[in-house]
């Protein structure tokens, strides 16, 4: 039983060490170079620091659908997940890794890594994502949540730009 | 009676000798030459740009000089200071430029941040960058792939979007075509237009297998406010009826280290560009780790425009 479980665990671990290792080789791009994180959403205005009304609350670990406050938070993201996955129980004006080290808001990225190794390896290489600035000096990264919802990560369908002019239509 | 008359064409004839004929085939010509549609241009300044020497054979000084008269001639005509640099290319750079397939959502981000970027004509409408619309499975099908895509909603699901614009080819078609040396590679890599010395002939348009050059068929459409006053000689200075322009990898953003315009403005990030010749850039990154092609590699036109892509095309997108 106990081989079997330690077996089974390792196994689940397995791709994510993978994941880990995959985003080892390049170097994390200076702080100062990663864009600020954006803004809350309206309807989340006003709610940082979170501890300004968590710090009294009991931690409820029971997964169930948010009725009283975050209705706008539906995760559509890592099914199965719950809150506590990546926000801190203890602190909640932090991140947590799924070692327990803590992680500041500013640094979510490293959260997004856990599991996104390959793409995290990308991003410190300059390929996924987006920079902009100097090509060949200081440019800022925009971290992951600058352009994903965290809860909803895939993009959303958007308006495209007027198509050009057809020939038959140039008076 | 008829002997006068006779006598009097006989002196009328020999009125005109050789040394008048020449004179007035010389006045002739001269006048055809004249600026008179450029009436506000003084004659010092219309000497100076019809002997004005090829870009690659003048000095600095006299670049310097050729801009001055330039940036004067657009202040009088847009009312508006507009600068003009002749930054000369980094040594130990050769520009290239990434695309990701599998990300581009088909929006025309870039192909409207281009236009404002580079002072395209809006009325005539130019736009150097062209977004073409495939179906899954159907690349490289040019006769249906389509240019005019308007729905509500991208990235529609079913097809891909490929942007094409100057592919910044190493052994261009072009400039070989060009019968005035208008165009040329710099050792950058950037192919470039001399606005002053095209010639409109469109041959260069001709000899290009991607579409990436443009004539303007009427005087660019531009309002002075809208023009960019940050320009290149060989970039995005305002252009004049009948020459041919194209992309120069936002030359005058590049050449001072900045990324270009429609790298900035992507929406999701598709596009890379960088030095080739620089291991760690991100384009060397996407050339070595993913599968990357090249538009009409059999031409052996050796573009330095890398189409690659990792996942199927609208995989990562909810409706």
């Amino acid at each position: 039983m106990g081989k079997k479980l330690i077996a089974a665990v390792l196994f689940l671990l397995l791709p994510l060490s993978f994941a880990y290792a995959a985003g080892q080789d390049y170097p994390l791009p200076n702080p100062k170079d990663i864009m600020a994180r954006p803004a809350f959403p309206k309807a989340d205005q006003g709610l940082w620091p979170c501890s300004q009304c968590h710090s009294g609350m009991p931690v409820n670990y029971k997964i169930r659908k948010l009725t009283m406050m975050h209705q706008d938070v539906v995760l559509k993201h890592m099914p199965g997940g719950w809150c506590f996955d990546c926000h801190n129980p203890t602190n909640r004006d932090t991140l947590k890794l799924f070692t327990g080290q803590t992680v500041s808001f500013d640094q979510s990225y490293l959260v997004c890594a856990q599991c996104h190794g390959f793409i995290f390896k990308e991003w410190k290489a300059g390929l996924h994502g987006k920079r902009i600035g100097m090509w060949n000096g200081k440019k800022t990264y925009y971290q992951c949540i600058n352009c994903h919802w965290p809860h909803d990560p895939k993009f959303k369908s958007i308006k495209p730009f007027p198509a050009p002019i057809r020939p038959a239509d140039i008076k | 009676m008829k002997d006068k008359d006779e006598k009097k064409i006989e002196k009328r004839e020999l009125k005109i000798n050789r040394r008048t004929l020449l004179k007035g085939a010389l006045a002739g010509a001269a006048t055809t030459m004249l600026p008179l549609n450029r009436a506000d241009a003084s004659f010092k300044d219309f000497w100076e740009s019809f002997f004005q020497k090829h870009f690659r054979e003048m000095t600095v000084a006299e670049k310097q000089q050729v801009v001055q008269r330039l940036e004067q001639e657009y202040e009088r005509k847009y009312k508006k200071a507009i600068q003009i640099g002749i930054e000369p290319a980094m040594p130990g750079v050769l520009f290239g430029y990434g695309l990701d397939l599998s990300r581009c959502i088909g929006c025309r981000t870039c192909v409207y941040a281009c236009v404002h970027e580079n002072n395209q004509s809006r009325d005539p409408q130019i736009q150097w960058i062209q977004v073409l619309r495939f179906k899954h499975g159907d690349l490289m099908n040019w006769e249906k792939a389509e240019k005019y895509y308007d729905p509500k909603q991208v990235p529609e699901p079913g097809y891909f979007y490929m942007p094409v614009q100057c592919q910044q080819c190493e052994n261009p078609a072009c400039t070989r075509a060009c019968p005035t040396q208008a165009t040329w590679k710099e050792p950058d890599g950037i192919v470039v237009v001399d606005y002053n010395w095209c010639i409109g002939c469109r041959y260069c348009m001709a000899a290009c297998p991607y579409g990436a050059r443009h004539f303007n068929w009427g005087e660019p459409g531009i309002k002075p406010a809208d023009i960019n006053p940050v320009t290149h000689y060989l970039g995005n200075r305002p252009r004049y009826r009948g020459v041919v322009e194209k992309c120069t990898f936002c030359i005058q953003r590049t050449r001072k280290g900045r990324y270009t315009a429609c790298v900035e403005a992507c929406p999701v990030g598709a596009r890379k560009f960088g030095n080739l010749l620089d291991p760690k850039s991100e384009v060397r990154y996407a050339m070595e780790h993913k599968r990357t092609f090249r538009l009409k590699d059999d031409l052996g036109t050796h573009p330095k425009f890398f189409y690659f892509f990792d996942f199927e095309a609208g995989e990562r997108f909810s409706g």
